[in-house]
């Protein structure tokens, strides 16, 4: 069946929901997703949205960019990150007279609290930046954005996974999607494609990150020829609950928590004198691994505390719920009475698909725009991130730039009404069709595999060689053995065995086509780290532990081709802050 | 590790029949039976069907009837559930979708009922004052009347196990009405009487004859019940008052 939309927006997370609202203005709009809309990752994000409000204590937008620049070392573009963190107090302002229930200081305003690496006067101490509702802060803006949506007429069609996307002649023309439960395929032909997937830290074993965060529609962009950009920079989160990776918000630390070795020490005194256990992500997940490594683990082991003992009761109560029931769900622990063992995790991807300032998808290091396709979210890279992101920065991100995206695809569906598109639209529809038989042959042939591997031993071999070779640590020996690995699991794959040959709701087929995924991604990611031989934010090279701004201040683009991945190279986009030397 | 049995309601939608299955499983009583779960799909029977997305609680997919009430898998430990089981007999975990929804697929239920029925209360702020210039000021104690009602996850649970949803299935159920008063609640919403109207027809507020069944499966332990009273109590007074 093929469906027509002047808009077809993919992920109804924050950035797709956003997007959505703006789109909404001009022409139809739909947002598929693989899951009901507020079932979508996003839901789960707790700590904060970050904005230099001032509710708490004097702010400026100008510190924000500052801090974000130094967070990304540098690598991020400051260009966007201006545009974001000027945005940020209006979007937050928008978010709450929308209806998000924001937590309140005894005055009314937004509450604020600390996150890292967020500072005051350009790096001299923490500020209370990070905008929560308890630490249920993307489950409140989700729920809000969505129903604002249904307000406006947005269509949503739940539990579609995306296949393909029909992108022909530099432009993209829609999508081929599985209507899971039914097994149907459907055409979505589209003047405009907005490309919201969110993140794919599901390949590494120990994540933060939902099973269905497997990076389908990067992979697919990638193998139609999109380059994906700086890859290599994947963030591990400093606090997963030990032995599960379910997250540990860092406004635990924003309320007081610190971090404690198997000595009692609180370690980060040593790593980042100033600002301790709020320094950014990236320099706390290679202090607790050192501190790990050097045997000062929790008796001896391979995890530490984070120990909220001393943080009162009450605020514990009202501003931490959420993760307190986690400690006693899942560890057994009361975190007021208890410290809480843990451990860095697999979060959140800084690289994915290139876009300029509005949601544009580039084909090159020249910034050629692929036609009708965009893409905003933790799946895309403005890049305001660089190589590490600051907590609090994703949230705004999805509704900076999903907005952003959102308006220049009102303004592009509103320019061309005179009936051009008709005919784009059969043409697009045309091009589609070869793409859904491709579809189907691919789906047939899956439900088809009788051979003897199981999905579960690939999958898990992937995230325990992710996670070994290419997370907090690195260096090249072991990458080009991870890279061996997965060409060796991509190999088995083909002697996949299936046991359910249905069409209805078939969970099997769709895990199968997300491992290829999964394969897909972790070639491109291990790939781009070999290549950057250098250590900056996220990406540590034992091998080469130093930054060098002469060879590598530049955002890594990889392609696909026949043999091997190409990589190209842009210049990162420095407007005010030059590179420094990033300490804390 | 401890063995448990697994017995899972099958549903198959090709066949459209039901059966019960069997699997023996070996696991930590730390675990949660959505790993129980992804072991037997991964490893025994790659066709068992669910859905899950977060894996701790958040997203709403989980739910399902897990010994003989609704939970969530993903947060539900293998420990703490019921059955422990004997000195020849595993502990059994007996697991079935979700009660008076239709069934697709093994575990999985058509959730568009209850979602359509959300839709039906107006789930938006309505607001048409012209909005400060900054945020709307909101007390703490104000925010207080909605901070239980603003965590539900929409899993269904509720709906699923209410009598009254039972026998009509027009009734709206429990999480619409928690999302009505999520609403009516908020200091900054201006359309009480508005929303008052769409829950207080034949199907709706009125039919809650606070059997308590909702409050007890809620995995966010939320006082549905309390809810609805509050809204039931704001119904008549405004009624009295026209
Ligand atoms: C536990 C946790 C806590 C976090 N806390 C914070 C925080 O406090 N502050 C902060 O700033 N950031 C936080 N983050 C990061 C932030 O939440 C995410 O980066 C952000 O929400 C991503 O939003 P998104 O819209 O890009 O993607 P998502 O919310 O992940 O949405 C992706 C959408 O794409 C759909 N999709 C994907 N593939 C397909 C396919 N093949 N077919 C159809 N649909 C598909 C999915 O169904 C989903 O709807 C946190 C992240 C995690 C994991
Ligand atoms: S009220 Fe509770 S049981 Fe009902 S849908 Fe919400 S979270 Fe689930
Ligand atoms: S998987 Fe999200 S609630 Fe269980």
């Amino acid at each position: 069946m093929t469906h027509q939309f002047d808009t077809v927006i993919i992920g109804s997370g924050l950035a797709g929901l956003r997007a959505a609202l703006e789109a909404a203005g001009a022409g139809n709009v739909a947002v598929l997703s693989k899951l009901y809309p507020t079932r979508s990752h996003s839901t789960t994000a707790q700590g904060g949205i970050g904005a230099a409000l001032g509710n708490e204590e004097p702010d400026k937008p100008e510190w924000h960019f500052y801090d974000t620049v130094k967070g990304s070392d540098f690598l991020g573009d400051q260009d966007a990150i201006e545009i974001m963190c000027g945005d940020a107090i209006r979007a937050i302002i928008e978010l709450e007279h929308m209806g998000v229930p924001f937590s309140r200081t005894p005055e009314g305003r937004i509450a604020q609290r600390y996150f890292g690496g967020h500072t005051k006067d350009f790096g001299t101490a923490p500020v209370r930046r990070a905008c929560y509702s308890a630490d249920r802060t993307g489950h409140a803006i989700v729920f809000t954005l969505y129903e604002q949506c249904q307000l406006k007429g947005v269509k949503f069609f739940p539990e579609l996974f995306v296949l393909d996307i029909v992108i022909e002649n530099n432009r993209c023309h829609g999508v081929i999607v599985l209507e899971i439960s039914t097994g149907e395929i459907h055409i979505f032909s589209s003047k405009v494609t907005l490309i919201a997937s969110g993140g794919y830290g599901r390949v590494f074993k120990t994540t933060s990150n939902a099973y269905v965060s497997t990076g389908d529609c990067l992979s697919i962009l990638y193998n139609r020829g999109i380059p994906l950009e700086d890859m290599e920079f994947f963030q591990f989160h400093p606090t997963g609950l030990y032995g599960l990776g379910i997250l540990i918000t860092e406004g635990a630390r924003g309320e007081g928590g610190i971090l404690i070795n198997g000595k009692g020490d609180r370690f980060m005194e040593r790593y980042a004198p100033t600002i301790k256990d709020l320094a950014p992500r990236d320099m706390v997940c290679r202090a607790i691994l050192t501190e790990i490594r050097e045997g000062r683990g929790i008796d001896g082991k391979d995890y530490i505390y984070l120990d909220l003992r001393h943080v009162p009761k009450k605020t514990i109560k009202e501003r931490l719920p959420e993760i307190t029931t986690f400690c006693k769900t899942y560890m057994g622990i009361d975190p007021s009475e208890q410290p809480i063992p843990v451990i860095p995790t697999a979060h959140y991807a800084m690289g994915g698909i290139p876009t300029d300032i509005d949601g544009r998808v580039l084909m090159d290091e020249k910034g050629s725009v692929m036609q009708g396709l965009y893409s905003a979210g933790e799946c895309a890279c403005v890049s305001v991130h660089g190589a590490n992101r600051l907590g609090c920065n994703s949230l705004l991100d999805t509704v900076v730039f999903g907005r952003k995206a959102g308006r220049a695809i009102k303004e592009e569906i509103g320019r061309d009404t005179a009936g051009k598109n008709k005919k784009e639209d059969i043409v697009g529809a045309r091009h589609a069709v070869p793409l859904l038989e491709r579809s189907k042959i691919m789906i047939d042939s899956i439900l088809k595999c009788n051979g003897k591997e199981r999905l579960a031993n690939i999958r898990t071999e992937l995230q325990d060689r992710m996670m070994e070779h290419c997370s907090v640590f690195r260096d090249e020996k072991n990458l080009k053995g991870l890279i061996e690995s997965i060409r060796n699991l991509k190999e088995r794959t083909k002697d996949i065995y299936l046991k359910d040959k249905t069409r209805k709701f078939n969970t099997e087929l769709i895990d199968a086509i997300e491992l290829n995924h999964m394969l897909n991604i972790s070639e491109v990611i291990a790939s781009s780290a070999i290549e950057r031989k250098e250590s900056r934010g996220a990406h540590y090279r034992e091998d080469c532990p130093e930054r060098d701004d002469t060879s590598w201040l530049k955002h890594t683009l990889a392609f696909k081709t026949d043999k091997e991945i190409e990589f190209r190279y842009k210049p990162v986009n420095i407007t005010r802050f030059k590179p420094e030397e990033r300490i804390y | 590790m401890k063995r448990y049995t697994f017995r899972i309601k099958r549903f198959d939608p090709e066949k459209e029949n039901f059966r019960w299955d069997e699997f023996s499983v070996d696991m930590e009583p730390m675990e949660r039976v959505l790993d129980g779960l992804d072991r037997i799909k991964d490893y025994a029977d790659g066709s068992l069907t669910f859905r899950r997305s977060c894996g701790h609680g958040i997203c709403g997919s989980c739910a399902m009837k897990i010994n003989g009430r609704n939970r969530l898998a993903c947060q539900s430990l293998l420990r703490d559930i019921e059955g422990r089981g004997t000195a020849r007999r595993a502990p059994t975990v007996v697991i079935e979708p979700l009660e008076a929804f239709p069934v697709i697929k093994d575990l999985v239920v058509d959730m568009e009922d209850f979602f359509e029925k959300n839709d039906l209360v107006l789930p938006y702020l309505i607001n048409d004052e012209p909005p400060p210039e900054r945020e709307r000021l909101q007390s703490p104690s104000e925010q207080e009347m909605i901070l239980e009602s603003i965590t539900c996850i929409m899993c269904g649970s509720c709906t699923s196990s209410c009598p009254i949803y039972w026998t009509d299935s027009q009734y709206l159920g429990p999480s619409s009405l928690l999302k009505a008063y999520r609403f009516i609640f908020d200091s900054r919403d201006r359309a009480e009487e508005e929303r008052l109207e769409k829950v207080t027809g034949v199907h709706g507020l009125w039919r809650c004859h606070s059997i308590f069944n909702c409050v007890e499966s809620c995995p966010k332990e939320i006082d549905i019940t309390g809810h609805i009273t509050e809204l039931k109590r704001l119904a008549l007074k405004n009624r009295f008052r026209s």
